[in-house]
């Protein structure tokens, strides 16, 4: 682009790299230090701990239940998908594909939940929950969660289908494909790697969405990033190291999902996509 | 108030080079342009021409070489000091500012008082003749016109050097023809240095004072417009000039500028425009108007026809040689498709390069 | 024989009020798969909020509609959360939108973004209850920022940057900066670089593309991005609790709905206090647009193609 060879902006440029580093460097550093610190054996005032370990592990896979409770984070997440994926596919094939009356108010309604954030709208939702039956368990958790991620998989859906041409489908139809055929044979394979995308990241949402299944779990429906909360908040009672180890645990249980997800989507879509909407 | 452009005596690019790597985009342009031409630079994409506009406005730095006005270096310095007027490809007018903002940005930026940028744009869009036009936003006013003010917003400057980016390939066939006159007519009035990038060569032709063919990142050819067009001196420039027959031969025999050269079992004599001794390999090229079809007379060749179109005046066809060579020609009368002919060509408007690939 | 063929078109008739009536406002089979994700928002998005207004107004001990409200501004500990929650996201937002713009404006520049935006995604992605967890260890007294700054002879005594207002701003910043910085991104790519150049030939230095190019054109997305920002940043919750003074300092509007909710079991007082909290958001993103609606709003390219 257009060079700019000033002393002045040399300095500006220098300021602005400059913050950048010193953000993604305390960043990496403050993951960093809960990786050791979940290996290390004794860390007290020193700049790394005295002698590394895999104990905590061992620890807060018996304390904290890490097996039940690993399951049940799953058992929710792909729950989610499975649900918000069929729900919100089949919606967003028809907001893409079809004008109808109202239509601008159910984008509104779709992007609401996208815009409130989950403290704010989670606390009659869990009322609302526990009144009906569902609140504190299993299906509490996975409705509350599917807020969310329905509207998240409708948004980013949207611009995958828009850009197949509907004449491809027509052709379908004219040869003989019914609605069922057409779906499986035509636009799955088609839509496949966007579906893949918006599915790998309500995975990671919802495997680290906190305020919501904090608001709706019970006791036996407690995800690990709420598991994960309540040792925190609790802490003293555990060793640091072994929270470490658990934290540890989920991180790389959301970030696999994440560098997968990765490979599909650009991460400035991740925030954007369903944001775009509403711009104008 | 009078709009006129800044005098300097010539604007020398100087061996401009511009590489991305090692790809070489721009190879050594040398060129001197006269204050008040204009220049077309034409070409196919990626031939540079964009990349040379570029370099020459500041938009990208040059890799070798320099850049003159008169006797003052200009490439090291940035765009936004060496105080050019460009017009953009997409038209590039700023949407949040009015037609009259968008004519007035440049004066603006240069610190011009109030009441002169009022009087210069109100001169500017008389004379791109968008007069009540000048507080709409830009989006409401039709490809034309959003050209229109492009060129308002350039001119009204008065820069030294006007430079615009294949400013006409975003209109409609009608509306080119349109914006090229109007693009004449205001030169035509100010004088200011132009230089017209465009893989037209229609345009380039109709527009230029001189134009400079590159190819690969290089001159090919600078001349006038009938120069180029009549006497081409390399195989590209002559197949962007509306050659499109060309067929491969051996020169058999040298006469002055003429040579005939065998071409299979026939033998055609054109106009040398490279030095060729007997026994050379050798282009021939000829313009499909040039080629008819005739009896079998000296400089023709026997083909069988491939098809033929009907275009209103005279018939279009296309013919292959027994050597496999497609050939362009018109004629007066259908001719059946399958049958054999003789297609026959003037030798003074047929010409002889070098073949440089054997 | 004239019989059957009027019944038949009668039939006919009959069938083209219900399904053709539906085509005409371009609804068939297709229109209906939204069904179930328009009920779905409905019953547990729409439906829990205005159960939630009315349950705000019914409240538990009795003493009329507004008893719940009366009592949040009568009582400082509770009305003092709005102050408190809003001298954590104003700043936060303000911070995150100033270094969003100036470096969004130079990683358009770069052509290798992808390194840059991944690590940026990762707190984002790990969540404010693990950036808790982390910064307790990294900004303690005993944790590796001090240290650097003792080595370097900054400070000689360790900052107390945690359990107060300090280690929350720190965790909102790492959460929200790099959603604000995405979304500005993404907005600054999306106008036309040619306006840039354009700007630059005919005389603009790079203060003046700026001021007088890309940031009338930016006005709209800013706007958006402080709102959702604003937002995010206004719903602190775990990280006030873990990070921050919950009881003093950072007693955010969250933590006052949670305890209602969760200690004291007055889901009718949490309400209360969810509905006031999207007022106030409700109301931030109100000014803010009607503030946006007095620039330009439209389209950031610079004509067709």
């Amino acid at each position: 682009m257009i060079r700019d060879t000033t002393i002045g902006a040399k300095l500006w440029i220098a300021a602005v790299w400059a913050t950048v580093i010193f953000f993604v460097v305390n960043v990496l550093a403050m993951i960093a230090v809960v990786v050791i610190s979940s290996f290390g054996t004794r860390w007290l005032g020193t700049w790394l701990p005295e002698a590394l370990t895999l104990k905590w592990y061992l620890a807060a896979w018996k304390e904290f239940q890490l097996s039940e409770v690993l399951l049940v984070t799953f058992q929710i997440a792909f729950t989610v998908v499975a649900l918000s994926g069929i729900i919100g596919v089949t919606a967003a094939y028809a907001m893409a594909r079809r004008d109808f009356p109202g239509k601008k108010l159910l984008m509104l309604l779709f992007l609401l939940p996208l815009l409130v954030p989950p403290i704010t709208y989670g606390i009659p939702l869990a009322t609302v929950l526990y009144q009906w039956g569902p609140g504190g368990t299993f299906w509490g958790v996975v409705l509350a969660n599917l807020v969310p991620t329905v509207p998240f998989v409708i948004l980013v859906m949207i611009p995958f289908i828009e850009q197949i041409d509907p004449k491809i489908e027509a052709a379908a139809r004219v040869f003989g494909a019914g609605t069922f055929r057409l779906f499986i044979h035509v636009l799955l394979p088609m839509l496949l790697p966007g579906i893949l995308a918006a599915l790998l990241l309500v995975l990671v949402r919802t495997v680290a969405m906190f305020e919501l299944t904090f608001l709706t779990a019970g006791p036996t429906s407690q995800t690990l990033v709420v598991a994960l909360y309540y040792s925190v908040f609790a802490a003293g009672v555990r060793a640091v190291q072994s929270i470490d180890a658990m934290a540890v645990i989920y991180m790389v249980s959301t970030l696999i999902w994440l560098l997968i997800a990765l490979r599909f989507v650009n991460p400035t879509q991740i925030v954007a996509r369903g944001k775009q909407a509403n711009a104008h | 108030m009078q709009l006129s452009s800044t005098p300097f005596k010539e604007l020398r690019l100087e061996r401009m080079s511009r590489a991305f790597g090692s790809f070489n985009a721009l190879r050594e342009i040398s060129l001197t342009i006269r204050q008040g031409e204009f220049i077309a630079l034409l070409g196919p994409s990626g031939c540079g021409k964009s990349t040379a506009l570029n370099c020459i406005a500041g938009l990208l730095a040059t890799t070798g070489g320099g850049i003159f006005i008169d006797d003052k270096r200009i490439d090291q310095l940035k765009p936004e000091d060496r105080g050019f007027g460009m017009v953009f490809q997409n038209y590039a007018l700023f949407p949040h500012m009015s037609v009259r903002e968008n004519i007035g940005f440049g004066l603006k930026m240069r610190g011009v008082a109030k009441a002169e940028i009022e009087s210069r744009v109100d001169a500017a869009l008389t004379l791109v003749r968008l007069q009540g036009q000048g507080n709409k936003p830009p989006g409401q006013l039709s490809g034309g016109q959003q050209q229109r003010v492009a060129i308002a917003r350039a001119i009204v400057i008065e820069p030294p050097l006007v430079l615009m980016d294949e400013p006409l390939s975003n209109l409609d066939a009608k509306l080119r023809l349109e914006m090229r006159a109007e693009i004449r007519r205001i030169h035509a009035q100010l004088g200011a240095t132009t230089i017209y990038v465009t893989h037209d060569q229609d345009e380039a032709l109709s527009l230029a004072d001189r134009v400079v063919v590159l190819r690969d990142g290089a001159i090919r050819q600078i001349g006038a417009p009938h120069e180029l067009y009549d006497s081409p001196d390399h195989i590209d420039v002559a197949q962007f000039m509306g050659f499109r027959n060309c067929l491969r031969g051996v020169v058999t025999a040298r006469n002055g500028l003429q040579a005939s050269v065998a071409v299979g079992n026939a033998t055609l004599t054109g106009m040398l425009r490279n030095d060729l001794n007997v026994g050379d390999a050798a282009l021939v090229a000829a313009r499909g108007d040039d080629v008819t079809s005739g009896d079998e007379h000296a400089n023709t060749l026997p083909a069988v026809i491939e098809s033929i179109e009907y275009r209103g005046r005279e018939f279009v066809g296309s013919a292959r040689t027994a050597d496999d060579v497609e050939l362009v020609f018109h004629t007066p009368k259908n001719v059946a498709v399958g049958s054999r002919v003789f297609l026959s060509v003037d030798p003074d408007r047929t010409i002889i390069f070098a073949d440089k690939e054997v | 024989m004239t019989v059957s063929a009027l019944d038949g078109h009668h039939a006919e008739r009959g069938n083209k009020s219900i399904r053709q009536k539906l085509a005409l406002r371009g609804i068939d089979g297709v229109t209906l798969l939204i069904l179930p994700a328009a009920i779905f928002i409905v019953g547990v998005f729409i439906y829990p909020f205005f159960y939630g207004l009315v349950l705000s107004f019914t409240p538990m001990a009795g003493g009329g509609a507004l008893a719940n409200y009366q009592a949040f501004f009568s009582d400082p500990y509770l009305y003092n959360t709005i102050a408190a929650t809003l001298r954590l996201a104003l700043p936060v937002t303000i911070l995150s939108l100033a270094f969003s713009i100036p470096i969004a404006m130079r990683v358009r520049l770069m052509e290798r973004q992808r390194l840059l935006t991944t690590i940026l995604v990762l707190p984002l992605t790990l969540g404010t209850v693990l950036v808790a967890e982390g910064l307790l260890n990294y900004l303690g007294p005993q944790g590796w920022f001090s240290r650097i700054l003792i080595l370097i002879g900054l400070i000689e005594e360790p900052l107390k940057l945690t359990n107060n207002y300090w280690g929350v701003l720190a965790s909102l910043i790492i959460t929200v900066f790099p959603f604000t910085f995405l979304l500005t991104l993404s907005y600054i790519t999306g106008i036309d670089p040619a306006l840039e150049k354009a700007a630059a030939t005919h005389g603009a230095n790079s203060w003046q593309r700026f001021r007088f190019v890309m940031l009338p054109l930016l006005v709209p997305g800013i706007a958006i991005a402080f709102c959702l920002t604003f937002v995010q940043a206004f719903a602190v919750f775990p990280s006030a609790v873990l990070l921050g003074a919950p009881s003093g300092d950072t007693r955010v509007i969250s933590i006052a709905a949670a305890q209602a909710a969760f200690e004291q079991y007055d889901f009718s007082m949490a309400s209360a206090i969810a509905m006031i909290m999207a007022v106030v958001q409700l109301g931030v993103v109100v000014a803010i647009l009607a503030i946006r609606n007095m620039f330009y709003r439209g389209t950031t390219s610079g004509g067709k193609g």
